[in-house]
């Protein structure tokens, strides 16, 4: 055991600077520098790794309510991210707590180095019920996270820059999230023992357009039967239509629907004229409801986590679900011809829609799980009932 | 889908009495359940044999019924009062067997009353083990490699099961062991707390193991498990509805790996090693398991088990009910499981349910979040047991156990440590044994490796001593992830002792964080305690209470159900959410872990103060650290601080109390020893105590002072003497003579209080008892000074030796007094005589052989005690009466343990008055008068010896018993033979009866003897006793004693030819021949009466059993 010679009064080495101006010290971990996004929290207890490589946070400082974090460490197979080339798009990570050792027999890296390697800037030591209860009255705040070993920062700049980001609404994140490519997919979801598997061939021919698209998503698609090509943000309905899919997946993924949808929704709206069966998570859900005439709104803390109970009018049950999403669709917008399928147990929030004309549906949360609850697992089956039926009928 | 309206009354079974495994965590889910239903507008019957339990006070339930739980009389209950429903689930495995059993007898079927929350079948899937396997194959979830050993069933003419051939048993264990291989689990199917099971590491252990399992379980049946040793534990708390919604309340994860019992096991929530991956795949499996298993509402735990090295998951088991560790959820989230459980076995689904503690903004159908890490520690009392082996196996032996919450393990972790109230302030130094004896590597494995109540402790002092966490995972299996933050803990240590206390506030308060008391500071830095508190008071550094919520503080929580944790400033200050409010408070301290002398009785006169206070205005604020209580439910008191029973952190939240409103005072007397201890520092602190002054609490502890109150008041005590040094003790005891009782002072429970008959028990008294009572710290002060060790604790807690009034009666009184008048609430008289613990002993209400002069003067005196003492609420006060004469032996100016049972029996609400004095009012205006009862209570102790292999069951002035039962009816007879059969000993009808009683007792038995002659039970006798009776004309066989040759007494009580035994013994020698005796009554479940008073009473219940079958009334019913 080593002690130092002193109790030195250790300097922040860390910095998380509010759009208002206040200031609160920590303990920098993972890169140093600054960065600036929206403040979020996220109360899941498990997870964080996929929680931090989810394209969907892109813009977004995740603040974690559970203290320990980093306990299992990180390893290759947790990662969420499909386009590693792109910057990671989350911007900081605020804990309660420093970062232990791992004791997992996944682990293959400490989360410290790895969040290093991705060039993430993170602070602990920080009160982080206080700030999940300050987002919870104040909604949520833009701030600057800023990691200086030496303890020296420009507070003044750190302010000013914090205060003249323009803030998530109306921007487009998706298009920089998003594959530059189209690719085809092949992994299955991850089982005990055995890791990943590979299925080719599937039955049904989905193309999965990728706004920030999660791996687990594209897994459980090929496990349900899909032959899945991911095709990027930019993709006109022609190029897609042009594969001729049974069905085409929209993708979550991050900033404001109503920006990324100046693009995204004249292809939806031609999709699903087209008769195209359509199923679509999270961004891809809110861009959904808009082509399809419904508007979507910013909310004032937004639902992270992994506890969120959704009720589903179509079966009469109750799932637990995964959460992630500062927008929403305003379900008294959506058209008569839509139906509202889910909603959020804990403010009423929608979560879901179909049409009742046509084989499109969406929800709001994360059915593929990864992390949290895969109650929700049953939609994929949902959709490739739809495709069936759709073939069938044809 | 709202409740069901086609029932319209619901019969809850309780858990009947506090033993191992089975504690006040099931008067929680009782209540809850009574309450949730009741406000449903559903008549509740309700039965249970425990009077300490708030659950059985009668505003509780509309006809509630201390009775015994057996299927008999239930049966009975059920008989009379007709309900739609039984909800078996609330009431432990006790209830859920009782149900099993009248689903058997056809009595469910006769009168039409359906099972909810879990049928038959589904419970017999659950626990019947070959079903269970089964069960898990269908869903593809893996098992331990195991076999099951089945007794087959041996019917009688009607088909009826009369027994099970467990020999046959046995050999089938015997025949599987070369499948399973060694080392294997051993666990009895049905019963509780895993009694009787155990691992075998070699053949001969694996046949004692598997025989006593065979025997444990009342159908005869063992599951034989692979070992798992070493493996990571986890438990899950799973609850279901109707709907098939279901949610995972909270996960649990055990420190200690798998081969110790979840019970016993320090566990932590939620789970900390797991990634989402293996998280989620357990979270599946876990609601897999209770759709196949059937479970279509309530609450259900399911174990599993984690290979360290690959992550395989295996089944371990499930428990179809709310259990021990879905309180513990409860209390770790803040979702109150038996409540929402309750109501969803009436129909209702989670949806549907508020979620309370966010006041309703959320409903019950979500997964609680938490933003803290919950530590449980159990506490074990093996002290009391001497001759067991303090290890640590897959059978329970905890009796208690304390929850402690903060913002990191390590916080928690230390704050469980010192809640646990073992003198310990957090990991604090210990001796490992076998060290400097050459083989230090081996000695500190073995202190790590084995499980014990202080393994953790070890693991400090090893990695203190330089074993590596690498090391001391190999050795122990402890996660490497909780040893690390030990590890962290220690290095702070370290700098504390290295440079002393930091000066500012930053580093203090990273320290507090930590979870460093103030005391483990000061040892560290060679301070006092109050030389910390005040550095923080200079600096500023308090703790900040956070909410407990459900949600992670996404959502406001109106609850105030609370804890402390040390937080950097945010935005100025640091962030507390107690928000104190402006009104008129008052604070109950709790009681903390339940240990043998100090449980549920004190649970229930906080909970009973905290309702009173509620409705004279007041607003209650409850501190206590024990989840297995009622007085930790969130709606108890207005508010509740989930703390440990400190000065520091109790003076903590009265100074957070007092920044708002008027804090009237602060409630000690009812929480037992553990918040008296605390009096002295609120006195200093200023803080009003409510009720009779602390001044005078100690003068009744403190011997020279109390007797010359006595003096004064001119009642008599048994001669008596102090002793401040082993010297003194053997001048005291020659003065005074033998026998003796002597005890040190300030103890509760009797703890180290012997019966001195002889020189040889003096000497090992002083110099063999004596010694393990001293502290660690002392013990390092004085290293080779074993006579110094002692007198240095004693200079401050001296021996206290009184004469020992042979066969005395032995009675205790509690009275309320407002310091002008004095209410005498109930007279007790003990069946065993005077020198038994008066909490193991039964006793009765009203007396039954005490003369109405004798109760007079019993009052007066009780009267002049409490006036003199001026007490403000409650006291105790034990006598003992020889040949006419009264002897105080003892008073107590506090609520004691038999409160509960005198005010159910008396029918009023004694802690409730109580409680009101306290906070000003007068006795008088309660207008109390006395009334002759014209029933008869009889209290019964209940004993843990069967989980004690190999310790002597006889009684003594040290208590044992950890739990009691009421037997109420009308005459003392029957409410004996009730005593009898709630407290699990039976009373026969027929049989043997084997006497063997020393000389004074052998003419006092004579009419016992005659009478159960007379109801035709046999004789057998040894020969002086033969001789004796023989002589009186009974007709009495002889039989050998154990040191007089084959066939001997204990032959026949293993071959199941006696029925009862009373066996009264004096001496060291006699003890000790009879030793094996009475371990054999134990074991083959034989009734046994150590006592002369006690056999006389038996007597008399057997003979009013005979008479007349037992009748069932309510409680309610006989206060008309």
């Amino acid at each position: 055991m080593t002690t130092a010679d002193a109790w030195s009064e250790t300097p922040a080495t860390a910095l998380l600077v509010l759009s208002d101006g206040s200031v609160i010290e920590g303990q920098g971990l993972g890169a140093t520098g600054q960065a600036v996004g929206e403040i979020c929290f996220n109360t899941a207890m498990t997870g964080y790794q996929e929680i931090l490589t989810d394209p969907s946070y892109s813009g977004q400082i995740i603040t974690f309510t559970f203290p320990h974090i980093g306990n299992v460490g990180t390893n290759d197979e947790d990662i969420e991210t499909v386009n590693m080339a792109a910057d990671s798009g989350i911007r900081g990570v605020v804990l309660a707590a420093a970062i232990t050792d791992p004791a997992n027999y996944r682990a293959a890296k400490h989360l410290d180095a790895w969040l290093k390697s991705r060039n993430l800037i993170g602070i602990s030591g920080i009160d982080t019920r206080a700030l999940t209860a300050l987002i919870r009255e104040n909604g949520v705040p833009n701030g600057v996270i800023a990691h200086s070993p030496d303890g020296n920062f420009d507070i003044d700049a750190l302010k000013t820059a914090a205060k003249n980001w323009p803030g998530l609404v109306g921007m487009d994140l998706a298009k920089d999230a998003s594959t530059s490519q189209s690719h085809q997919w092949h992994q299955t979801t991850w089982k005990w023992d055995e890791g990943f598997g590979e299925a080719q061939g599937g039955k049904f021919k989905v193309v999965a357009i990728d706004y920030g698209i999660k791996r687990n998503i594209l897994r459980l698609l090929t496990d349900a039967g899909c032959d899945v090509t991911v095709l990027p943000a930019t993709a006109t309905a022609e190029d897609v239509l042009a594969h001729a899919p049974d069905g085409v997946f929209l993708s979550n993924g991050p900033g404001d629907p109503a920006a990324t949808g100046d693009y995204a929704v004249p292809m939806i709206r031609k999709i699903v004229d087209a008769g195209v069966p359509t199923f679509g998570i999270c961004l891809g859900h809110q861009m959904l409801a808009l082509a399809l005439g419904g508007k979507t709104l910013k909310m004032h803390q937004g639902h992270h986590g992994a506890n969120h109970p959704v009720f589903d009018h179509t079966t009469g049950k109750v799932e637990i679900t995964s959460m992630n999403h500062g927008f929403a669709v305003d379900a008294d917008s959506l058209p008569d011809n839509v139906q509202q399928t889910h909603v959020s147990l804990f403010d009423g929030s929608n979560c879901g829609l179909a049409m009742k004309d046509k084989p499109v549906f969406s929800v709001q949360y994360h059915p593929e799980a990864s992390p949290g609850p895969r109650d929700s697992h049953y939609l994929f089956k949902r959709f490739t009932d739809l495709m069936e039926s759709a073939k069938s009928a044809a | 889908m709202p409740k069901r309206t086609d029932i319209s009354s619901i019969l809850i079974i309780g858990a009947g009495p506090i033993v191992i495994g089975q504690a006040c965590e099931f008067d929680y889910s009782g209540t809850q359940a009574c309450k949730a239903l009741r406000e449903e507008g559903y008549r509740i019957i309700l039965v249970n044999s425990n009077p300490a339990t708030i659950m059985t006070d009668p505003d509780l339930a509309d006809a509630t019924y201390i009775e015994p739980i057996t299927p008999e009389l239930v049966a009975k209950i059920i008989e009379k009062e007709r309900p739609d429903a039984l909800l078996p689930t609330m009431g432990g495995q006790t209830a859920l067997n009782c149900a099993l059993d009248l689903e058997q007898m056809g009595v469910l079927e006769k009168y039409g009353v359906e099972m909810i929350g879990a049928r038959a079948d589904v419970i017999e899937k659950a626990e019947d083990r070959e079903k269970f396997r089964a069960a898990m194959d269908v869903i593809g979830l893996e098992n331990p490699r195991a076999a099951i050993a089945s007794s087959p069933a041996i019917h009688d003419e009607n088909g009826r099961i009369v027994g099970y051939d467990r020999n046959a048993g046995y050999l089938e264990a015997m025949r599987a062991i070369d499948e399973i291989g060694l080392p294997a689990i051993i666990r009895p199917a049905f019963t509780l707390g895993g009694t009787g099971g155990g691992v075998a590491y070699n053949r001969e252990e694996y046949e004692t193991i598997v025989r006593s399992g065979i025997d444990a379980s009342p159908v005869g049946q063992v599951l034989i498990d692979e070992s798992l040793l070493g493996w990571k534990e986890y438990e899950m708390e799973v609850v279901r509805d109707k709907a098939d919604n279901c949610i995972i309340i909270c996960s649990i994860e055990n420190v200690d790996p798998m081969g110790v019992h979840t019970g016993d096991s320090i566990t932590v929530a939620p789970a900390l090693t797991l990634t989402d991956k293996e998280y989620q795949i357990m979270r599946d499996a876990s609601i897999a398991v209770l759709r196949e298993i059937g479970v279509e509402t309530g609450g259900s735990n399911v174990q599993f088990a984690v290979n360290p090295d690959n992550g395989r998951l295996v089944v371990i088991e499930m428990n179809p009910r709310v259990s021990r560790s879905s309180a513990l959820a409860s209390k770790a989230t803040g979702f109150p499981i038996a409540k929402i459980a309750a109501k969803l076995a009436v129909g209702y689904t989670l949806d549907e349910l508020e979620n309370d503690i966010t006041g309703g903004a959320t409903p019950a159908s979500f997964e609680p979040t938490i933003d803290y890490v919950v530590t449980k520690i159990p506490r074990f009392a093996f002290e009391k047991f001497p001759g067991s082996e303090a290890t640590l196996t897959t059978a329970m032996k905890s009796v208690g156990e304390v929850m402690a919450i903060g913002r990191t393990f390590n916080e928690s972790l230390q704050k469980a440590l010192r809640g646990l109230e073992t003198g310990l302030n957090g990991l604090d130094e210990t001796d490992i044994p076998g060290l400097d004896q050459g083989d230090d590597r081996n000695a500190l494995r073995a202190a790590v490796s084995t499980p014990t109540p202080t393994r953790l402790l070890n693991v400090a002092q090893a990695m203190r001593l330089g074993m590596s966490v690498e090391e001391i995972y190999q050795a122990s299996g402890i996660n490497t992830w909780f040893l690390e933050q030990i590890e962290a803990i220690l290095e702070m240590e370290a700098k504390v002792r290295k440079l002393g206390l930091p000066k500012d506030a930053v580093n203090l308060r990273k320290l507090k964080a930590m979870g460093f008391s103030d005391a483990r500071l000061a040892s560290l830095a060679d301070l006092d305690a109050t030389d910390v508190a005040k550095l923080r008071k200079e600096l500023d550094v308090h703790p900040v209470y956070k909410r407990i919520d459900t949600c992670a503080a996404e959502f406001a929580s109106p609850t105030a159900y609370m804890y402390s944790t040390y937080e950097a400033p945010f935005m100025g200050k640091p962030a507390c959410e107690a928000n104190p409010s402006d009104r008129k408070k008052v604070v109950i301290l709790g009681g903390g872990p339940n240990r043998i002398g100090q449980g549920i009785e004190f649970d229930y006169c906080c909970c009973h103060a905290a309702f009173a206070l509620e409705d004279a205005g007041y607003e209650t604020i409850m501190v206590n650290c024990n989840p297995e209580t009622v007085s930790t439910d969130y709606d108890t008191s207005d508010r509740l601080y989930f703390e440990p029973l400190t000065p520091e952190d109790v003076l903590e939240i009265m100074l957070k109390e007092q920044e708002n409103g008027t804090l009237h005072g602060v409630i000690v007397q009812f929480g037992g020893q553990t918040p008296l201890k605390l009096a002295q520092a609120l006195v200093k602190a200023g803080v009003p105590i409510l009720g009779t002054s602390p001044d005078m609490i100690d003068l009744a502890e403190d011997r020279d002072r109390f007797q010359k109150l006595l003096i004064k008041l001119d009642l008599k005590q048994p001669e008596n003497g102090i002793a401040y040094s082993v010297e003194q003790g053997r001048l005291i005891a020659g003065q005074l003579g033998l026998p003796l009782v002597v005890r040190p002072s300030y103890v509760l429970g009797g703890r180290a209080m012997q019966i001195i008959r002889d020189e040889e028990a003096l000497n090992s008294y002083l110099l063999g008892t004596l010694p393990e009572l001293v502290p660690a710290e002392v013990r390092a002060k004085y290293p080779n000074d074993k006579t110094g060790q002692i007198n240095t604790v004693l200079g401050t807690n001296p021996l206290l030796f009184d004469r020992y009034l042979d066969g005395a009666i032995e009675v205790d009184v509690d009275a309320l007094c407002d310091g002008k008048d004095v209410f005498v609430c109930g007279i007790m008289e003990h069946i065993e005589e005077a020198g038994i613990h008066s909490g193991d002993s039964a006793c009765s209400l009203p007396p039954f052989s005490l003369g109405e002069d004798m109760l007079e003067e019993l009052k007066r005196q009780t009267k002049a005690l409490a006036l003199a003492l001026e007490v403000g609420g409650l006291m105790n006060v034990q006598y003992a009466i020889k040949n006419g004469e009264i002897f105080v032996l003892e008073v107590n100016p506090r609520a004691s343990r038999t409160v509960p049972f005198v005010a159910k029996t008396i029918g009023v609400p004694v802690a409730k008055i109580a409680s009101r004095i306290m906070a000003g009012e007068s006795l008088a205006s309660f207008g109390l008068s006395e009334k002759k009862l014209d029933h008869i209570a009889v209290k019964e102790a209940v004993f843990p010896f069967a989980r004690f292999p190999g310790v002597d069951t006889i009684l003594g002035p040290e208590m044992r018993s950890t739990g009691e039962v009421m037997g109420l009816d009308t005459a003392f007879g029957k409410a004996f033979a009730k005593s009898q059969i709630g407290s699990g000993t039976g009373v026969p009808d027929k049989g043997t009866v084997f006497v063997s009683m020393r000389d004074e007792d052998k003419a006092g038995v004579i009419d016992a003897v005659r009478s159960l002659e007379a109801g035709g039970f046999t004789i057998i006798a040894t020969g002086g006793t033969q001789k004796f009776l023989e002589e009186k004309g009974i007709a009495v066989k002889k039989i050998n004693k154990v040191l007089e040759g084959r066939p001997h007494i204990v032959d026949a009580i293993k071959n199941g030819e006696v029925q009862l035994v009373f066996n009264t013994t004096e001496g060291a020698q006699a003890i000790s021949d009879s030793r094996s005796m009475r371990r054999a009554a134990l074991l083959n479940k034989v009734p046994y009466y150590t006592t002369l008073a006690g056999s006389v009473a038996a007597a008399k219940g057997i003979a009013a059993h005979k008479a007349g079958s037992l009748e069932v009334r309510p409680l309610q019913s006989y206060f008309g």
